[in-house]
């Protein structure tokens, strides 16, 4: 085996020892912390590279593209627990991925935190949080993956609560914390019930994992109390785990509030790499989620797992891209955004399988990292102004920005041709397209990119278009987030950012661009290399008819919400911040319950957090009332008898009058004796009861 | 030859300690503290000693010690460890010092608090050495002793209805045990554990104490029952078991915050080290016919107890109930492992993964909350009393270091993997989950709220707009840093390579969970 193997776990270690170290670093060190983390993400890339450039050398000499390396970690019982790292296609496109972004995302953050009082903590973090995305993606076991999310959720507790001095920063990071945490539980069930079935929680272990072929028969012919495989009660728990992590409808909530982090933040983790985990988990253990119930004929019909990944997926595209054509902070339309692809990406994944979603996953998180990167630039162009209708006039003050940001918007859009998320998307329609169960998701998905479409051509006439309508801005900057901590000076007019920041930019936006032709259908080199097979060039592929008339007519949607984008912001230049939003006037009603994100947050305050907050009580009143109440009143019984016992002694044994004086008069001190709380006297009533049970008991004893 | 008297010696180190202290005048109160640590530190490094001479390839009984005492009644001294004694005398020896410094504030009769902070050492050791039930009830109870003076001389401003209920309590579930153990006695004349164990396996006991006692009204089974619930309330009480926890919030939130360290480090261990000494070999047939109502209330201690921590306002309380609700994962592994499974080989080794997962939950719960009521006291020093939620914010800004150490000690306790409390959480889960679906499945719920109240402490004391109050709250000491680190960094070595305790611990394991017999 070979030394990139062996040493796999040195990508992940690398940032999580570079976050060890600058823990302990003094904050001053500011350049120590960030060339510390980059440094590290930087030797990571390159063994990510290596690793990459293994398997497909791996592939090029028929060799398994699929190579483990597990390790014992604790002895329990008889058996040991083992870990271990796998390099697959899969564990490389990943790594590449997010050491890439992940790198430029952190020489970007030098220019953007400049400012920040815990810069040193910021990068510590980064580099914590990158540990654990790559132990993630490496992780051969499903113990050892669930430890790296875990982490990896703390990790972005901590940086959306990076400014906790902000309480909607504090709050969004608890919120974040706690709803992907119930996904979490769920995932955690699974994980302890495929343990139990499968005897092991390695993927792949020669044969003996529980993603191979002989684990995942004892699954499927397992059934559950309800009549569900065991293998789909498993999947579908663990999907949950995934579906809190990607934003799927219904535990998106925590994902627009994170935005109250700062932007590099949202690129690297709420964009780009983080809540791409989930659907990375579905594509790592979709031998499981596909695995056909026992009787069924394999791949003609879909199955139950899958189909409900498919469902959530396209219901969450299409849930999320409504609510982006609502917003106004720029970052949270970008959020929704997010949410909308992560969508797709399910979607996708239901429909085509792992090459399908992997490859919006990836192109994806090139183009939304560069949108928040673009939107990081021009919120620290503007002083910190978070809100579209303050902005305006930016195309000719950030030119860069603007170009760049401009290619994410088409990338994303998905325009035809020559923008990566066009592929990407017309490999999950088309593959949506001819799904057997239903059309349904195919509509979904083809609406969604009419919205998605919309949605982004508001965004971009609103920030880049017409004239700046920043000057009537200073009152809203004390609220917005980012303002308050990184930015030097209020009152500097928009600039562009200086080349630590564009460069970035500029590189993102060239792959943006460029990805989409690892995955053409003339030329699926991604798909092959996913499937462990050589591509092989086939332009006879476009001929296909259904394939066709697929990308016509998502192109021709593009064209129409870009259109209609045009006509509702682009006709005319937007004046004035406080003009009320074209198609808001033209529907307003929908307009609103779009604005305020289908009410969602609401419903939940009224429901589940108020039914939460009502049991704790009723908990509480519990413990006070019944369960101490009980004890109290046992506790006065044993006080009324010991009294009554006494009584009985003073006035009936010792019946005499004079010793009845006496003796009322002894009870009466013996009795406040009795109540005074003193420890001495509930234990000689103890004593006594004890030597009451026992001469019983010696008494039955002799029956 | 008789071997060199080691368990007796470590339950002597702390009571010379406690005598030695006593001689001190009440003026010398930095003489009294460091004297009581420099025995805690002694009875550490004897513990120290111990593990290292531990043989963990046999789980059995080692540094056994047995002497004659009563014979007319049979009553021997005799001490011994597997690996669950070794775990409970280390997790004491860690506990108690950490107990002794967070009370360094403590002004007033200062040799006397530490006296009896030894002392209360000292009855750990008794009981998690003794192997017979004559001196190992009277270490159980004179622990009492000094944990109910501890908090009645030194404790909050409700601290004697909190020590008088405490006191009374325990001690009610404690004669419950003496009356189970009394009728058992009369039955067989014994009193070690390990000869009683013996004959509850071979199904002796119950037919025996059952023949001695055998009251015409009541059927065997009920007998039996009986004998049981009375040592099952002693231990429930002391761990406790919703529902008899009512003592234990205002205990905790009495007790000064170092004794509250010793309470739940160490002495909440007594009540499932009973479990898992005495009612789990001797009471298995029992244990078996109540399991699913057992199950319930565990269920019910794990999710009624993070529920009740969501609605306090005061830190300590939050830990108390914190705390109940940790040793009810625990209480459900152990009852999980008494279900009944024939000889399913699969199932058994389930039944491992539980019940290291129990003892591991019972040494990283001590270890952490004992770390974090010590924060609690570190937070009570700078503001001068307050502790409630709603009493701090912002705390971060002012006491950076503070708030990441606390941080790690609240993520430990959440069950942070990477830190000591996942893996114990874990085993237990993964154990319990085939064995008892249901009531694991319930018990996720709170590892949830658990996370909705530990989050909460961080946003509320720690984040948000610095409370005016506290501008000049000064961080952690270059001390306090040097005293928290072994603490922090055995939650990291624990979390990381737990294998460090389960060496020691799996073979007894196993042992314990072969010897069952229902």
């Amino acid at each position: 085996m070979t030394w990139i193997v062996q040493n796999l776990w040195l990508v992940p270690a690398l940032p999580i020892l570079a976050a060890g170290a600058s823990a302990l670093a003094k904050q001053r060190n500011r350049m120590f912390a960030a060339s510390l983390a980059i440094g590290s993400m930087a030797i990571s890339f390159l063994l990510s590279v290596w690793a990459f450039a293994h398997v497909l050398w791996l592939g090029n000499h028929g060799e398994d593209v699929r190579q483990v390396v597990n390790f014992r970690w604790f002895q329990f019982g008889n058996e040991w627990l083992k870990l271990g790292w796998v390099l697959d296609p899969l564990t490389a496109v990943m790594l590449l991925m997010v050491t890439f972004v992940g790198l430029l995302i952190f020489i970007y953050s030098v220019g953007y935190m400049k400012h920040d009082e815990n810069f040193t903590r910021f990068f510590c973090f980064l580099a914590l949080f990158a540990g654990a995305m790559l132990g993630v993606v490496i992780a051969n076991s499903l113990l050892l993956l669930f430890m790296c999310w875990e982490i990896v959720g703390l990790t972005s507790y901590l940086l959306i609560g990076f400014w906790y001095a902000n309480p909607r920063a504090a709050a969004a990071a608890k919120k974040a914390f706690i709803v992907t945490r119930i996904g979490d539980l769920a995932f955690f069930l699974g994980m302890v019930w495929l343990y139990a079935q499968a005897g092991t929680l390695l993927f792949y272990d020669g044969g003996a994992g529980c993603l191979e072929h002989s684990a995942l028969l004892g699954l499927v012919a397992q059934t559950t109390a309800i009549g569900m495989a065991a293998s789909t009660g498993i999947a579908l728990l663990i999907f949950c785990g995934a579906a809190g992590k990607s934003g799927q409808v219904p535990l998106h909530v925590w994902l627009p509030d994170a935005m109250e982090g700062p932007t590099p933040v949202s690129a690297l983790i709420h964009a780009a790499t983080m809540v791409a985990a989930g659907v990375f988990l579905i594509a790592r253990i979709y031998p499981l989620m596909s695995a056909p119930q026992a009787g069924m004929a394999i791949a003609l019909t879909p199955t139950v797992a899958l189909q409900v990944v498919t469902w959530v997926g396209a219901i969450t595209a299409v849930f999320g891209a409504m609510i982006a054509v609502a917003h106004y902070d720029i970052k949270r339309i970008l959020a929704y955004s997010t949410i909308s692809q992560l969508g797709y990406m399910m979607m996708g994944l239901g429909v085509g399988g792992v090459a399908v979603g992997m490859f919006h996953l990836i192109t994806h998180a090139f183009f939304k990292s560069l949108l928040f990167l673009g939107a990081g630039s021009v919120i620290h162009g503007c002083s910190g102004e978070q809100d579209i209708r303050r902005m305006g006039g930016l195309g000719k003050l950030m030119p860069i920005t603007f170009a760049t940001y401009a290619v994410g918007m088409l990338a994303l859009c998905g325009f035809p041709l020559f923008f990566s998320g066009f592929w990407s998307k017309d490999a999950i329609l088309h593959a949506a397209h001819s799904w057997s169960v239903s059309q349904a998701p195919f509509y979904m998905g083809a609406f969604g990119a009419l919205l998605t479409a919309f949605y982004m051509t508001r965004q971009v006439y609103y920030v880049f278009g017409g004239k700046s309508r920043l000057a009537a801005t200073s009152h809203v900057l004390h609220h917005a987030s980012d303002s308050t901590n990184t930015m030097p000076h209020a009152s500097t007019p928009p600039h562009e950012s200086a080349a630590v920041m564009t460069i970035p930019l500029m590189i993102l936006a060239a792959f943006a661009m460029l990805l989409g032709l690892i995955g053409t259908p003339a030329w699926p080199w991604l798909q092959s290399f996913l499937d462990g097979q050589r591509a092989t060039s086939d332009f006879a592929a476009f001929s296909n008819a259904s394939l066709l008339s697929v990308m016509v007519s998502s192109s021709l949607l593009v064209f129409l919400g870009l259109g209609l984008g045009w006509w509702f912001y682009g006709r005319k230049p937007i004046a004035d911040a406080d003009a009320p939003d074209a198609f808001g006037q033209l529907q307003p009603r929908i307009f609103a319950v779009l604005g305020h994100s289908f009410y969602v947050d609401e419903l939940y305050g009224a429901t589940i957090l108020r039914l939460n907050a009502w049991w704790s009580h009723v908990c509480d009143w519990l413990d006070r009332w019944i369960w101490n109440g009980a004890v109290q009143t046992v506790s006065h019984l044993v006080l009324g008898f010991a009294w009554l016992d006494n009584f009985l002694d003073a006035h009936v044994v010792n019946a005499g009058f004079d010793e009845g004086c006496q003796g009322v008069s002894r009870s009466g001190q013996v009795l406040s004796l009795l109540q005074g709380g003193r420890v001495q006297n509930y234990l000689r009533m103890i004593g006594l009861a004890l030597i009451a049970l026992v001469v019983f008991l010696l008494w039955g004893a002799r029956e | 030859m008789t071997p060199f008297p080691w368990l007796t010696i470590l339950t002597i180190v702390p009571v010379a300690g406690a005598i030695v202290l006593l001689g001190v005048t009440e003026r010398n109160k930095n003489l009294a503290r460091w004297l009581a640590l420099a025995f805690s530190f002694l009875a550490l490094a004897l513990t120290l000693i111990l593990w290292w001479h531990f043989n963990s390839a046999t789980g059995g009984m080692q540094f056994q010690e047995r002497y004659t005492w009563i014979s007319t009644l049979g009553v021997q001294y005799h001490v011994g460890i597997d690996g669950l004694g070794l775990l409970m005398l280390l997790l004491s020896s860690i506990v108690v010092p950490i107990g002794m410094v967070a009370s360094w504030q403590i002004q007033e009769r200062v040799p006397l608090y530490f006296s009896f902070v030894l002392l209360l050492q000292a009855c750990l050791f008794g009981t998690f050495t003794a192997l017979n039930f004559f001196h190992w009830f009277i270490f159980w109870e004179l622990g009492l002793v000094p944990a109910f003076f501890l908090i009645k001389l030194w404790g909050g401003p409700r601290r004697t209805p909190a020590a008088t209920q405490f006191l009374v309590y325990t001690m009610v579930g404690s004669i419950a045990l003496l009356l189970a153990f009394l009728a058992i006695f009369l039955a067989t004349g014994k009193f070690d554990f390990i000869d009683l164990a013996k004959l509850a396996q071979n199904g002796q006991l119950m037919p025996a104490v059952i023949g001695k006692l055998g009251w015409h009204r009541f059927t065997p089974e009920h007998v039996a029952l009986m004998i049981f619930a009375g040592a099952f309330l002693g231990f429930a009480v002391k761990v406790p078991l919703v529902p008899f926890h009512t003592w234990l919030p205002s205990a905790y939130s009495e007790a000064p915050t170092g004794t509250t360290i010793l309470l739940t480090g160490a002495m909440s261990k007594m009540g499932l080290y009973g479990f898992l000494r005495i009612l789990l070999p001797i009471f298995g047939a029992e244990m078996q016919v109540v399991l699913t109502p057992l199950l319930w209330l565990a269920v019910a201690t794990i999710v009624l107890s993070a529920y009740a921590a969501l609605a306090q306002k005061d830190l300590k309380r939050i830990f108390a109930y914190s705390s109940v609700n940790h040793l009810g994962y625990c209480l459900l592994g152990i009852f999980a492992v008494m279900k009944f499974t024939g000889g399913d080989a699969a199932l058994t080794a389930e039944k491992y993964a539980a019940m290291n997962g129990v003892l591991l939950q019972m040494f990283n719960h001590g270890l952490t909350a004992a770390t974090l009521f010590w924060f609690v006291a570190m937070l009570e020093k700078r503001s001068g009393g307050p502790r409630g939620l709603n009493d701090f914010g912002g705390l971060r800004k002012v006491a950076p270091v503070f708030t990441g150490l606390m941080g790690i000690a609240l993520f430990s306790s959440l069950g942070l993997p990477g830190l000591n409390g996942f893996v114990g959480e874990f085993l237990i889960f993964k154990g319990s989950f085939p064995l008892v679906t249901w009531a694991t499945a319930l018990s996720v719920l709170g590892l949830l709220v658990t996370a909705i109240f530990i989050l909460g402490i961080l946003q509320r004391v720690f984040s948000g707009p610095l409370n005016e109050k506290w501008m000049s709250l000064p961080d952690l000491t270059t001390g306090e840093r040097l005293a928290l680190a072994p603490a922090i960094g055995l939650m990291f070595a624990l979390g990381l390579w737990p294998q460090l305790l389960l060496s020691v611990i799996n073979n007894t394991v196993i042992q314990m969970v072969q010897q069952l017999r229902f």
